[in-house]
């Protein structure tokens, strides 16, 4: 093997793994759009779906049948279903979501103005439960390794246990009772400059914590374990080294698939607390849709609520595609 | 049972459920009418004696209310997981019973549908089924389907590669009896654990509904809708938002610690019960004086693990510079325990104790920490067995080389970089400075296997611990790295212990043979004597059951009969005597020591 002259061969995995990760972005991109496309197809449905006239649930039995039909004439409702679908494709692509029924706005607008609050909100949110949950995870994993410190280990795992079981709408209910009604610190409600973003953050950001740093801890007790960590400690690293160089970056794959899709979640999640903090973004707009019956609002939010969860999904994929040249040989 | 009331999380978890369902049940019936009591003298109070947690608009006393609302909000939760679990096994099911192009849509439909956040399904649902708790059931049963789809699918894949499954398909029974018949019995187990936890997700999620307005309407209630009248009165009377509040968080701590402790007791099944015996103490061993020339001299060296188990009993081991010394032994004997100790690497819980654990004319119990870590970093190099694993996937090669100069030597970067290619060109790896910037997967197992001996020549190595390193290598990359290890000793001076299961490798390689078994050295003995003059029967054996050149391939291989005992259950007698064919009544009673025996070798046994 040595000395003898060799063939280029140590390059071939190199360019094998460059056409399996063209073909895996590829696959994943198809994935998105077909997803999207039965997010569009299932938004629409949604109207159609409900049982009887949408138009007359919506306005109430007292409307009068003039109003209903000019209603359902401008919404295009008595045209062939499948000229209905085209054309609503086509208007969402323009960033046409049709009208309120109650307010006669545009749902674009309404989604252009209250999307950053909500999008704002999730990221730091996600931000903030990385930040702490990655080194509180990796601590609890290096002071309970192979089962030292029990009652470390027994803590954690019931702290956060407990954490993740509590829904962030009481998370929520509670800091407004205690910092804002009690205490005076924060704002109870509303969106006033930077004051008013800490009780919602904390809310939201409280269960994926826990949730982070249990999975930190368990990838970090896995590194712990394997040969080259062995190998790093026989080198006699310093435990600064050998913990954020040697095993952070090696559990970091496993945690930010978590948090991608916990930001998804989250964004979901998002309603309830934007609800309690009357939080001027989508999800508050969303619940007040569903409640009032103005279908087009509602139709449109979900879609767009569906279509951040897609770009998210696809976001982490290719981000994890980049980050661990293997993950594509894990995929399903 | 017993097990899960155990531990404090699943026995709180045990009662708070309990504590539910006993409520859901005696709720209604003992405070049902309290509930409904309407009092115009005491509308919207806050926590008086009457009423602990306030009244309603109707005067209503409201802790009444969250007793009797646990019912409702329980059996909704119930409803919508049922649902949710019956949708969800039938489509996770489909694919088994669906033609290929079929099933890949349905899988297809499952993922993307898992990826999605429930209550996102659920408020599409809600938007269609229209407000209320049959809306909201069938929204959270919607958002619950998914998750079991996904279950079932993984499980019945991981069922249906079983035995009885192709037996009962190459008999021709149809696939949807298989499912029915086969499959789903034996993945029951997960699929109810998963209940369990999906109740609780979906009680929160369901309070979570109806505390928006689009749950439970009045006149019903549930938790969350109280939570809902609760929280507008919030400023004012803040007790009123508390009782609802904390009903929903018990509820929902009570089913995750009760699934969490399901599914650890689950898993736990299978693991065998630890005793707790104490291990035994050390005697007392005469020492002698430390070989001062000595690069590793270790005497009665013990390691134990809790529950009696004791891998390592009281070896001793010298190690003279240039000395290639070969540790042999089955797996189990504690060669790699033995490696580990001499690295003080033993994993927590294991327990080291040594007469004697001297490196480089130091003892390294007695140094101070920042010596000790110079020492063991810069003089003492390990190999590990398997070259794929060693070396971290996340990091350069020539980094993971580099940083032992930079930490123990206070070299530079550029420097400590320059050393690392030099170090790698050293051990003949090609293009080293090319492979220094590239990541280990890069590399082919006998480079990285290169590349970690090059990391033990970073610093100035006087004793390389080799642990099985050629084990997971192909036999021509196996030459050239026991090629390797001979020339670095030989160019260092430091001494080698090659640690090998391999008794062929080792006499090819090794100045000394020490042989292990069932931790203790049986015999010493230079590696000329070992073909012809080895003296334990042991040893003997093993050398016999080398295949050679004259062995009759069409004849079974030799091998020793009988198993090596657990490190637990090591006898008192000589470990090998209920192998041994010259086994006496003495060999079983008695331990024989490790004594000298002609000239260079030592020996433990009664009979030679």
């Amino acid at each position: 093997m040595t000395g003898s002259p060799r063939p280029p061969a140590p390059r071939a995995p190199g360019r094998a793994l460059g056409r399996v990760r063209g073909g895996f972005v590829l696959r994943r991109v198809v994935r998105f759009a077909v997803s999207l496309a039965v997010l569009l197809v299932a938004s629409f449905a949604m109207i159609h779906l409900i049982p009887g006239d949408p138009v007359r649930a919506s306005l109430g039995p007292a409307a009068p049948v003039e109003l209903v039909a000019a209603r359902r004439e401008a919404l295009g409702l008595d045209e062939p279903i499948l000229s209905q679908l085209l054309s609503y494709m086509r208007g969402v692509f323009r960033g046409d979501f049709g009208t309120s029924f109650l307010s006669g706005e545009p749902v674009g607008e309404i989604i252009a103005s209250r999307l950053p609050n909500t999008l704002g909100l999730a990221l730091l949110a996600t931000v903030v439960a990385l930040l702490v949950a990655v080194p509180l995870g990796m601590w609890a994993a290096i002071r309970t390794e192979n089962g030292r410190n029990r009652g470390t280990e027994a803590a954690f795992t019931s702290a956060t246990g407990t954490a993740v079981a509590v829904p962030e709408f009481l998370y929520s209910i509670a800091l407004v009772a205690v910092f804002a009604i009690g205490l005076g610190w924060f704002p109870p409600a509303g969106q006033a400059g930077p004051v008013s973003y800490v009780l919602p953050i904390l809310s939201l950001a409280i269960s994926p914590t826990a949730m982070i740093a249990r999975i930190s801890r368990a990838e970090t007790l896995r590194e712990l374990g394997t040969d080259y960590v062995r190998l790093a400690r026989a080198k006699r690293l310093p435990a600064p080294r050998l913990y954020f160089r040697h095993v952070l970056p090696n559990t970091l794959t496993a945690t930010l698939t978590v948090g991608g899709l916990l930001l998804s979640a989250l964004i979901a999640g998002s309603v309830l607390v934007e609800y309690v903090f009357a939080w001027p973004g989508l999800g508050l707009r969303i619940v007040e849709s569903i409640t009032q019956k103005d279908y087009p609002v509602a139709q449109g939010v979900i879609l767009v609520y569906g279509a951040i969860v897609l770009v998210v999904n696809l976001l982490v994929d290719l981000l994890l595609g980049v980050l661990d040249p293997t993950s594509e040989l894990k995929e399903t | 049972m017993r097990r899960l009331l155990r531990t404090p999380a699943g026995l709180a978890g045990t009662v708070l459920v309990t504590a539910m369902v006993v409520l859901a049940v005696a709720g209604p019936p003992i405070w049902g009418a309290e509930a409904e009591r309407i009092d115009s003298a005491s509308i919207l109070q806050g926590a008086t004696a009457a009423h602990p947690l306030g009244t309603d608009n109707l005067g209503r006393d409201i802790l009444a209310r969250v007793l009797v609302a646990g019912r409702l909000s329980l059996t909704l939760a119930l409803l919508a997981t049922l649902v949710g679990a019956t949708a969800g096994v039938l489509l996770g099911a489909l694919p088994s019973v669906l033609p290929r192009r079929g099933a890949r849509l349905v899988t297809g439909s499952v993922n993307a549908l898992v990826a999605f956040p429930g209550l996102l399904l659920a408020m599409f649902t809600a938007v269609i089924a229209g407000l209320g708790a049959r809306g909201a059931v069938i929204g959270i049963g919607t958002a619950v389907a998914p998750g079991f789809a996904r279950l079932t699918q993984t499980l019945a894949a991981s069922v249906a590669g079983a035995d009885y499954v192709s037996a009962a398909r190459m008999l021709g029974v149809s696939r949807w009896r298989v499912m029915t018949r086969h499959v789903l019995p034996n993945i029951a187990e997960p699929l109810i654990l998963n209940f369990t936890q999906a109740l609780g997700g979906a009680l929160l999620a369901l309070a979570g509904m109806s505390f928006l307005g689009l749950g439970v309407q009045p006149p019903s209630f549930d938790w969350g809708r109280l939570l809902f009248d609760g929280f507008g009165r919030i400023y004012a009377t803040p007790a009123v938002a508390l009782g609802p509040a904390a009903a929903i968080a018990l509820a929902g701590i009570g089913f995750n610690l009760l699934g969490d402790a399901l599914a650890h007791a689950a898993a736990r099944r299978t693991a065998p019960p630890g005793t707790d015996a104490e291990p035994g103490a050390p005697r007392p061993v005469a020492l002698g004086e430390p070989d001062p020339d000595a690069v590793l001299e270790v005497r009665d060296l013990t390691v134990a693990f809790p529950g009696g188990v004791t891998p390592v009993r009281g070896l001793s081991l010298t190690i003279a510079p240039g000395e290639i010394v070969g540790l042999v032994g089955e797996s189990g004997s504690g060669k790699s325990l033995t490696a580990a100790a001499i690295g003080g690497l033993v994993p927590y819980p294991g327990e080291v104790r040594a007469g004697r654990l001297r490196l480089c004319g130091a003892d390294v119990r007695e140094l101070p920490e920042a010596e000790r870590r110079r020492l063991l970093g810069t003089s003492l190099a390990m190999v590990f067995q398997n070259p794929m694993a060693a070396l971290n996937p996340a990091l350069k090669v020539g980094g993971q080389l580099a940083e032992v100069a930079v930490v123990h030597q206070g070299a530079s970067r550029a420097e400590a970089a320059a050393r690392a290619v030099d170090r790698l060109d050293h051990v003949r790896v090609p293009e080293p400075a090319t492979r220094a910037r590239q990541h280990p997967h890069e590399l082919s197992g006998g480079m990285r296997q290169r590349a970690v001996i090059a990391m033990g020549l970073m610093g100035a190595p006087r004793l390389i611990v080799a642990d099985e390193p050629t084990t997971a290598l192909d036999v021509t990359v196996q030459r050239e790295i026991l090629r390797l290890l001979r020339e670095v000793t030989a160019e260092t001076g430091a001494a080698t212990l090659f640690i090998s299961h391999d008794i062929a490798v080792v006499g090819e390689l090794c100045h000394r043979v020490v042989v292990m078994y069932a931790g203790r050295v049986v015999e010493e003995l230079p590696v000329g004597e070992l073909a012809s003059g080895a003296a334990h029967p042991y040893t003997r054996a093993l050398v016999a059951s080398l295949p050679d050149m004259e062995t009759d391939r069409s004849l079974p291989l030799a091998s020793i009969p009988g198993r090596q005992p657990p490190p637990a259950e090591v006898p008192d007698g000589c470990a090998f005597a209920a192998r041994c064919e010259l086994a006496t009544a003495r060999c079983a009673a008695e331990r024989p020591p490790l004594i000298p025996y002609g000239t260079a070798r030592r020996v433990a046994c009664w009979e030679v």
